[in-house]
């Protein structure tokens, strides 16, 4: 990449997040809504791209673990605990969870973990809905509080848009540096090659496990982030449909490009929004639009971009070589 | 005691329409590696097939005929061509994912078209009991228990006895070799889109009547049908038959001595356990195949 192409990047990166700040700010409160809850399934998608696109595990279990999170959220801090101690007892849990529902991938082939996450999905949801005396059932739990952060209440949507915000970037940070970590470099090496990657003394077993285990344990953040947003879950929204949702905004962003997540929800969170004059129709819509894609380009929209790009790059290299030739052949 | 084997009756009546979805299901899979998440819509569809012609005036009979047909069309010959076809040479899980994209779209388009409410579906069996040995069974549980029967052995019987079904299942077992011994491969594969589609529209003429025709029946069935096949054995014919069968008695059972509540559940712990222990399922070879 050249220093000027470098620089357009960084200048791209700034407008954007500052985008995020400013423009929000004359919002009313559903587009707030709309906007934290991008936020906060931009971090459930990352810890499955981590799990699908840098690894290469199939989850199908993600809805489950925003779901787990919820729970831990909304039950303690209805208790009257901090919200940053639900944090880490959804992160904690997720983590264990994730770890011991990896086990059955290291046994068998890959599309069996989709199956196993595929039950552990559908009994998470029974759990939801029938443990009255943890989750109180069908009927939710209501009056969720939001968290003050360092002395400043987010009460109300802008300081929690700023909240779930906030959120994002220290994840996506945490996230670019692990992908750039031995420990990353390691989750590409198991999804390109595993054989390969034992013989050069990756402990393949291992990191299969820790994988999953750190997408789980993004999603129960997630979730933390979700109980409050809200303020009001049952166990509907944490049904297979949203693992799905998931798994389908990681592969339309792009999985395995660290900004695909970013991009897969806000396709998945606003498109519904810009097609409501739709009406009945968005899904639909949405359904055909993905099949499309799917069909057109395999590896998301991204990846539209990264064929485009490295065509371009092809181009580039190959004049600049027939520009040397032609002057070799020239030269006395 | 009795009522044990009312329940097993019925569990095995629900069990063969789950076994009927479960040998498609694994049918596409050995022959073309398709991963289909959308098998229980296609169970759903057929049946607003049939209930469309019929508001358009045929007959029942007619309009199970149209059904069935235009099911081949729509959800064999299309999903392949337009669907599965530019898809394949991408993997498994691009084409997975877009079967759920291709689950959803289906629900949204009944939902739209034809009524978000449940409707009722004649049965094509009459209603009534039969007294068998002291016993009053449902003629229903007996006459779609039957009917899938029958289909299930006439499907044996075809992949095993004739010439297109050995050349079939050459075709899944090793695609290149049998492409050399002369086998028309493509051929053999959009048979297997037609022969699924073809059980998922009969296996929707039979289960409609018991659960009503509803956008989102699917959901519950597709599953069922899932879990069958891998209990089973996902690559076996033999092994789906087996585990739609043990599914549908399980759940059966389940939902009597277990808790209604947790009924779900059950079939699920068995799919955990069995991936667990015999991850090729119960009748199923292990797999060699590397996806």
């Amino acid at each position: 990449m050249t220093a000027t192409a470098k620089y357009w990047r960084i200048a791209l990166g700034i407008a954007v997040i500052a985008a995020l700040i400013i423009v929000p700010m004359n919002f009313n409160r559903y587009g707030l809504y709309i906007l934290s809850q991008w936020a906060v399934m931009t971090i459930a998608a990352m810890g499955l791209n981590l799990t699908l696109g840098y690894a290469g595990q199939v989850s199908l279990a993600q809805g489950a673990f925003v779901g787990i999170g919820a729970y831990a959220a909304a039950i303690m801090t209805t208790q009257g605990m901090p919200l940053i101690a639900a944090l880490g007892v959804a992160v904690v849990l997720c983590f264990a969870i994730g770890w011991i529902l990896g086990y059955p991938a290291l046994r068998v082939q890959h599309h069996y973990l989709a199956f196993v996450t595929l039950a552990f999905s559908t009994l998470a949801f029974l759990v939801f809905r029938n443990e009255d005396w943890l989750t109180k059932g069908i009927y939710g739990i209501s009056n969720i509080p939001r968290p003050n952060v360092m002395g400043f209440a987010t009460n109300r949507p802008l300081p929690f848009y700023y909240f779930c915000l906030g959120s994002l970037g220290i994840v996506s940070l945490a996230m670019w540096w692990l992908i750039r970590s031995p420990w990353g470099r390691a989750f590409v090496a198991l999804r390109e090659n595993p054989v390969r990657a034992l013989s050069l003394g990756i402990d393949t077993r291992r990191y299969t496990l820790m994988a999953f285990a750190i997408g789980s344990a993004l999603g129960g953040v997630a979730g933390t982030l979700y109980a409050p947003l809200t303020q009001y879950i049952d166990p509907v929204p944490f049904n297979l449909s949203l693992s799905l949702d998931l798994l389908m905004m990681v592969i339309v962003g792009g999985s395995g490009f660290f900004f695909g997540p970013f991009l897969g929800a806000a396709i998945a969170v606003l498109l519904p929004e810009w097609l409501r004059f739709t009406q009945g129709y968005y899904l639909m819509l949405y359904a055909v639009a993905v099949m499309l894609l799917l069909i057109y380009s395999p590896t998301g929209i991204l990846g539209i971009l990264d064929r485009y790009l490295a065509e371009r790059r092809t181009k580039a290299a190959s004049a600049l070589r027939a520009v040397a030739k032609s002057r070799l052949e020239t030269a006395p | 005691m009795s009522n044990l084997l009312d329940l097993l009756v019925a569990g095995l009546a629900t069990g063969a329409i789950y076994a009927l979805v479960a040998v498609g299901f694994t049918l596409l899979w050995q022959t073309s590696q398709t991963i289909n998440f959308a098998q229980g819509e296609f169970v759903m569809l057929p049946a607003f097939l049939m209930l469309a012609a019929m508001h358009a005036g045929a007959p029942f009979w007619l309009a199970i005929i149209l059904g069935i047909l235009l099911s081949m069309l729509l959800l064999g010959l299309a999903f392949k061509l337009l669907l599965v076809d530019p898809m394949l040479r991408h993997g498994v899980l691009p084409l997975a994912i877009a079967t759920m994209a291709l689950a959803i779209g289906m629900k949204e388009a009944v939902k739209q078209f034809f009524s978000a409410e449940a409707s009722p579906f004649p049965s094509i069996v009459p209603a009534g009991d039969v007294t068998v040995l002291g016993r009053v069974i449902s003629l229903q549980s007996l006459g779609v228990l039957a009917l899938a029967i029958a289909v299930v052995v006439g499907l044996t019987l075809l992949l095993n006895r004739t010439s297109i079904g050995h050349q079939m299942q050459a075709t899944a077992q090793n695609p290149t070799v049998a492409r050399i011994i002369g086998v028309p491969v493509e051929r053999m594969i959009l048979l297997t889109f037609l022969i699924n589609a073809f059980l998922v529209a009969l296996a929707s003429l039979l289960i409609t009547p018991i659960y009503l025709a509803k956008f989102s029946s699917g959901e519950v069935l597709g599953q069922a049908a899932f879990i069958a096949a891998i209990v089973g054995g996902f690559n076996q014919v033999r092994g789906a038959i087996a585990g739609g069968l043990l599914i549908g008695v399980v759940d059966n059972l389940a939902a009597a001595y277990v808790s209604t509540q947790y009924r779900a559940a059950v079939p699920l712990a068995l799919l955990i356990v069995i991936i667990l222990f015999r991850p090729q399922g119960l009748l199923g070879r292990p797999e060699e195949r590397t996806v």
